[in-house]
């Protein structure tokens, strides 16, 4: 939240909780800052918001909004963690575990993923009941230091962002339209780009499932020190509450 | 005289994975042919190509539910070879073995209790609601209850290595990701003499079972064949995790020795037959006539000149005692092997508790790369073959897998083939008990059929379609 005027406080609640905030912070960022976890895919700490993935879906006045882009208003009551919202979102969840090969056993994102952690969060406990569209694109290992398996991505353009907006560098971008839609690099290749492992885009907080893997680090951390193991996606911020 | 028959058993139970045995009869009820099939079809070595090198443990450990370790370690170590690390840390070293040891005792436990004793103790004909795991416990409580705790103690091991019971992570190219806390060894130091003491126990099962029952263990699909494993670099003791390679002829001639491993292709050819999706291995000097050897426990004990731990060396001279050193040829012997591997393994994992090395931080090694990597372990089943090409961009190019069920594959079909001859020739009425004959001989080697079929590209499949009188109507081949 940047430019925020602190002294214009004021307070709405989220699910009966008063939260408080100030003018220009979105419903995510004063919900944060409370200690009120509302899950999301595509928002990042640092990057500017988007509102693609719709996760972050709540009820405010009655319609559903993105809470990473919907401003917080005084007084308003948000409902975030209601079992419609909560279907709402696993069904999401589902449908990108079927647009995707997110083989999780294999991976070496596992433990570390956003995907597969809000899937947990969200008591996905069962294979995705859509189909699998099982895409076949080819791995892009030709950067000496980075690898891409678009097979993984879940489009929420967090790369894109990181890349555009904090390494000045325009690596990423989308091809394609509606379910063909994906992220391509701005050459060949990978090897093509300017991209280096220590850009922002490449970090391994940016890229919330295994797509854009860093070589030759995969599987050193230990399974019991990974970030999700740890506890549910969110967890840091709901003991924020405690 | 009556018409030709088929006989199939399908499936084949109380092993992994999924085989069937087919059996034919003649008009006079000799058996003609006896084969064991692999009828599932995995396909790693195609689909691993193209992903990234550090993926290969943990993907190709997919294999297999029972031995994920061995695949887990063995290509861990083609990994280390193409990271150019020659030698792990000793942290890493001692890391992986415990791991491996490990998973060598509780496999074994698990054949052994819970898929060979129901035939030992209840007999090889006795009713098949008989022959079960349920029924030991109900029989005999304090076995059935070290039984599911040796092996619980043997996949502690593994967790605390790996980070999971199944399908873990420890194994990273170049090391390990993890040390041993000293809580956790603690834990495994608290039960340590107890586990030592119901392997020994466990090996005088085995023995007294082999030596009371020497008539049947004599014959009982046992033939004269070569046999290979690893052993340790110079002296030629077990050694489980790493070595050089040794074959020796039925009669303890040395076929080679202390060849490494990296040259296992100079040594092995694998054939391919119809009718099978696995691979039929044999020494090349020999050629595939007299070339096919065995792996496996009782290879183990056969290849080794001696074991370094003091009581598993006892008992292992006694096994030798009783062909006079030469080569054991009895396939039921591999019982007995099998538990004396398993007071070795947990005598190495006391051994291994106690050194502090275990605690050491420093768990990556690093080297120049290189394209090439070959990984060879002794795996629960015998010898375990891993070999990986790698591109520039550090994906897979090529891959070779040799499994230990694999390098038995002609051992068992005869071990069928005999002891349908022996038990079926000449018997109007087949039993199911006769025919759970066959299932002991092929359990002898409890082989992992899930692991061993990998022949796609390479083999033409051929499909066989018998009427019900056993005759051959039609027959396809496809060339997959």
């Amino acid at each position: 939240m940047s430019g925020t005027k602190r002294e214009t406080g004021f307070t709405f609640t989220i699910d009966g909780v008063e939260v408080k905030a100030y003018a220009g912070m979105t419903i995510m960022e004063a919900a944060d800052e409370a200690g009120v976890y509302i899950p999301r895919l595509c928002d990042h700490e640092g990057l500017r918001h988007q509102g693609s993935c719709r996760v972050c879906t709540v009820k405010a006045g009655g319609r559903s909004v993105s809470a990473c882009t919907q401003p917080a208003a005084p007084g308003q009551a948000v409902e975030n963690e209601t079992a419609r919202l909560n279907k709402m979102r696993r069904d999401l969840v589902e449908m990108l575990f079927h647009e995707g090969n997110h083989l999780c056993p294999i991976c070496e994102a596992s433990g570390n993923c956003e995907l597969q952690a809000m899937a947990y969060r969200l008591d996905m406990t069962e294979a995705t009941r859509f189909p699998y569209l099982e895409p076949c694109r080819a791995l892009d290992a030709s950067h000496p230091d980075i690898a891409l398996d678009t097979n993984r991505c879940i489009s929420c353009g967090r790369c894109i962002r990181a890349s555009q907006d904090v390494d000045g560098k325009g690596i990423f971008g989308y091809v394609g339209r509606g379910i063909h839609r994906r992220v391509a690099v701005n050459g060949e290749n990978l090897a093509d780009t300017d991209a280096e492992v220590s850009d922002h885009a490449i970090s391994k907080e940016v890229c919330p499932v295994g797509c854009i893997i860093r070589k030759r680090v995969g599987f050193v951390t230990p399974i019991g020190e990974r970030e999700f193991d740890k506890g549910l996606i969110g967890h840091e911020i709901e003991e924020k509450r405690k | 005289m009556s018409e030709p028959r088929l006989i199939e058993i399908s499936p084949v139970t109380r092993v992994e994975g999924h085989g069937k045995v087919t059996i034919h009869l003649d008009a006079d009820n000799n058996v003609d042919e006896a084969r064991l099939h692999i009828v599932e079809f995995r396909g790693f070595e195609r689909f691993i190509r193209g992903r990234l090198m550090w993926e290969v443990p943990v993907i190709v450990q997919r294999l297999c539910g029972i031995c994920p370790v061995s695949h887990h370690l063995a290509a861990a170590k083609a990994m280390d070879m193409i990271a150019g690390v020659d030698q792990l840390t000793p942290t890493a070293e001692k890391m992986r073995r415990l791991m491996h040891y490990g998973q060598v005792m509780q496999s074994h436990v698990l054949h052994f209790f819970h898929l060979a004793a129901p035939d030992l103790l209840f007999g090889f004909g006795a009713p098949a609601e008989k022959r079960n795991i349920f029924e030991v416990i109900k029989e005999q409580p304090e076995l059935g209850k070290r039984a599911v705790l040796m092996r619980k103690y043997g996949q502690e091991i593994i967790e605390a290595t790996a980070g999971k019971k199944v399908h873990g992570t420890g194994a990273i190219p170049g090391g390990i990701n993890r040390n041993l806390p000293i809580e956790r060894r603690d834990h495994f130091l608290s039960s340590i003499d107890e586990m030592i003491e119901w392997s020994q126990d466990a090996v005088k099962l085995a023995r007294d079972y082999t030596l009371e029952h020497e008539d049947l263990v004599s014959e009982f699909g046992s033939f004269p064949s070569n046999y290979m494993s690893l052993v340790r670099e110079g002296d030629g003791a077990l050694d489980l995790y790493h070595g050089n390679l040794r074959a020796l002829s039925s009669t303890g001639d040395t076929v080679f020795d202390q060849v490494p491993y990296t040259k296992y292709h100079e040594l092995i050819v694998e054939d391919v037959r119809s009718w099978s999706y696995m691979k039929f291995p044999f020494i090349k000097e020999l050629g595939p006539e007299a070339g096919w050897y065995r792996v496996g426990p009782l290879a183990r004990m056969n290849t080794a000149s001696f074991i370094d731990t003091p009581l598993a060396a006892e008992a292992h001279k006694e096994l030798k005692s009783v062909t006079g050193g030469c080569p054991n040829n009895s396939t039921l012997a591999n019982h007995w092997a099998r538990m004396i591997e398993v007071l070795h393994c947990v005598e190495k994992i006391r051994e291994l508790l106690n050194d502090p090395d275990l605690q050491g931080t420093d768990l990556i090694a690093k080297g120049a790369r290189r394209e090439e990597g070959i990984g060879v372990i002794e795996a629960p089943r015998g010898n375990l073959i891993h070999h990986y090409k790698v591109d520039e961009h550090d994906q897979v190019t090529y891959c070779n897998l040799i499994v230990s069920t694999t390098h038995n594959n002609e051992g068992m079909n005869r071990a069928v083939k005999d002891v349908a001859v022996k038990h079926l020739s000449g018997k109007e009425r087949i039993t199911e008990g006769m025919l759970n004959h066959v299932e002991v001989a092929i359990r002898a080697y409890d082989p992992c059929l899930s692991c061993a079929t990998h022949a796609l590209g390479q083999m033409p499949l051929q499909v066989e379609l018998f009427n019900a009188e056993g005759g051959l109507v039609d027959s396809r081949t496809q060339c997959v």
